[in-house]
């Protein structure tokens, strides 16, 4: 049985329904990765996850979240609480921003496992001076004492993976880990954190927009587009036989060594705004394969002969 | 922090000087004449000249200042011209009778006050933060001389509980204090419950809801901390007001203080009373400012960062 099972979850935020029929699963020791272009729903999916929607003023419609065999719909706060940061935990999007900065990283860090773990103070500082250690931070004991200010980006968003890492989660949020960092760094932050997460045996949903940083670290992939699944396939099938266009899109966009000036593309037209989706398939605006039947009907997630695609005319 | 502490002292010099420039030649222009004031209404000119010459008045302005600006740094800030006595023995007469009121009403507004807008803050939007609200909208737009008489009418006159007026025992201290005290409180109160409510939307309480920790530990511990800086500042500079500015509650309540002793030496034209009773209440701002900052440096680490 998957670690966790998300299945058709539609969620609202007001007026608006920025999610509709969300479908995937991840095993345990699994790395998820879900990608999609910014406004398609991502980061909502993480905190369908971490069940911190309701602090954004949103709720879940429709469907369920199960994990490890519990329905996270409807349980209470305080049970949530209880699995928030002790079994799921989030690598938020901005390191800059997620740390709080009037106390020292290592009291962030040493609250988790305090809190989760019941770890004594001296306790705690031990495991997070081993932590800090384990993320190829020198001088723990320094960054222990020091405020987020005087860290840089990228030492940031390592101790907010120590602090996702601080209770020994099963399964990690991780909600576009490195868009906030320099490029030198971003390839350095996911290689660590997919090697802790590997050696530990824990699942990770990894939310990006990086094709490449997919390719590189991910087991199985869901695209995302315009807050519905487009297709869910493993990394190999889906980079060697993409069954929807947009996949396909996303792909070719992918900037290759070697290619002819000029040649980079990306895809035409923009995503559809969340007030105006289109009727039938939300992509079809931009396919060049778009049918009458694309724009009258909404394509159902369904198998082909690998994985499951959202579009009419997948020839497969 | 020691470096910060020195730097912000010597820092405070050249304000002190321009600050006292400015006391004196306010004090200088406005019109009217202390001589007029202590002299009979048939003096001769030869006896006003003299008198002026005994209190040094008939010098070249800036002769008197720096006499006066020297003296003072010494501690003696002259003779009081109707009063008859050394400003100083005024000063300290009348100072811990607005230190005690003042602290006291300081304390109060910042307990009250942070309290009653972290409760708001907390429980945004139900009742709480409402009746909180309107209390603070009434706290902040009624005068504290009309808020002291109502007080003095309810509990001193109907119910007897308090002393109407005067400074003879401790339980004369409380209705001042509230008077005083109860607008901070609004001010405390408002400028608590924005900063918590602004806090609250920061990306790192939503990582600290994500971490798991429990909702009223991240608004005391975290929330409140932060919000907690901007307070600080607005209570430093309440300290020069409260000293100064509560002129009219002690004047309601016939107190003794720095506040009544101003205006007193002021409608009479005392100017040596003034001048000090001025630079008194400018020393208690810039004093109450440094306080502030250091304070705010202690609770934040980018403030001690930036100074150093």
């Amino acid at each position: 049985m998957a670690l966790l099972s998300v299945q058709g979850i539609s969620v609202s935020i007001g007026a608006l329904n920025p999610l509709e029929g969300i479908t995937f699963d991840i095993d345990k020791g699994e790395i998820l990765g879900l990608v999609g272009e910014s406004g398609s729903g991502k980061s909502l999916t993480a905190m369908c996850v971490m069940g911190l929607l309701p602090r954004i003023g949103g709720s879940i419609t429709k469907g369920s979240i199960v994990f490890d065999g519990r329905d996270l719909i409807g349980l209470p706060e305080i049970e949530l609480r209880r699995l928030r940061g002790k079994r799921i935990a989030l690598i938020s999007q901005n390191p800059m921003t997620s740390l709080d900065p009037i106390i020292r990283i290592g009291a962030q860090i040493d609250q988790v496992s305090n809190l989760h773990l019941g770890l004594s103070a001296e306790a705690a500082k031990a495991r997070s001076l081993e932590l800090i250690a384990q993320l190829r931070i020198p001088e723990p004991a320094a960054i222990h004492r020091a405020y987020p200010h005087q860290l840089s980006g990228g030492m940031k968003q390592r101790i907010v993976i120590a602090m996702a890492l601080a209770a020994d989660p099963d399964l990690i949020v991780a909600d576009e880990p490195t868009t906030a960092l320099d490029v030198t760094i971003q390839a350095q932050i996911i290689q660590i954190m997919v090697e802790l997460v590997r050696d530990r045996g824990l699942a990770l949903m990894l939310i990006t927009h990086d094709m490449g940083v997919v390719a590189q670290a991910c087991d199985r992939v869901v695209v995302l587009y315009a807050g519905r699944v487009a297709e869910m396939n493993g990394i190999g099938e889906i980079f060697a036989e993409p069954k929807h266009p947009y996949t396909r899109e996303l792909i070719r966009c992918i900037p290759r060594f070697g290619q002819a000036p000029g040649s980079l593309k990306g895809i035409p037209g923009t995503v559809p705004s969340i007030v105006d989706y289109p009727d039938g398939c939300r992509f079809n605006p931009r396919c060049s394969n778009a049918q009458a039947l694309c724009r009258d009907q909404a394509p159902a997630l369904e198998p082909k002969s690998s994985g499951l695609a959202a579009c009419h005319f997948s020839e497969v | 922090m020691i470096s910060f502490f020195i730097k912000r002292l010597l820092l405070l010099i050249p304000v002190f000087l321009a600050v006292s420039l400015v006391i004196f030649m306010i004090v200088h222009l406005v019109p009217g004449d202390p001589i007029d004031n202590l002299v009979q209404i048939n003096s001769s000119p030869e006896q006003k000249a003299a008198l002026a010459a005994k209190y040094g008045l008939d010098k070249p302005l800036y002769q008197q200042y720096a006499i006066w600006l020297g003296n003072a740094l010494t501690g003696d800030l002259g003779d009081a011209i109707i009063l008859r006595r050394p400003v100083s023995d005024l000063i300290a007469q009348n100072l811990p009778h607005s230190l005690t009121l003042g602290a006291l009403a300081l304390l109060f507004s910042t307990v009250v006050g942070i309290a009653a807008g972290a409760l708001a803050a907390i429980y945004k939007d139900s009742w709480i933060d409402r009746v909180t609200m309107a209390l603070i909208l009434l706290g902040s737009t009624v005068p504290g001389f009309w808020l002291g008489l109502l007080l003095i009418m309810l509990f001193a006159v109907q119910l007897g509980w308090f002393p109407v007026s005067g400074a003879r025992s401790w339980d004369a201290l409380v209705l001042p204090v509230l008077t005083i005290g109860l607008g901070g409180v609004a001010l405390v109160a408002r400028v608590t419950r924005v900063a918590m409510m602004e806090t609250a939307r920061k990306d790192f309480v939503m990582m600290l809801h994500a971490k798991g920790v429990p909702p009223w530990r991240i608004e005391l511990r975290h929330v409140l901390r932060h919000a907690l800086l901007p307070v600080v500042t607005i209570l430093s500079l309440r300290i020069g007001w409260i000293l100064g500015g509560a002129v009219t509650v002690e004047f309601v309540f016939a107190r003794p203080g720095l506040g009544s002793l101003l205006i007193t030496s002021l409608n009479q034209r005392d100017y040596p009373v003034v001048q000090g009773a001025l630079l008194m209440l400018a020393v208690a701002v810039m004093l109450g400012t440094l306080l502030g900052d250091i304070v705010q440096a202690a609770m934040d680490p980018r403030v001690r960062e930036r100074i150093e």
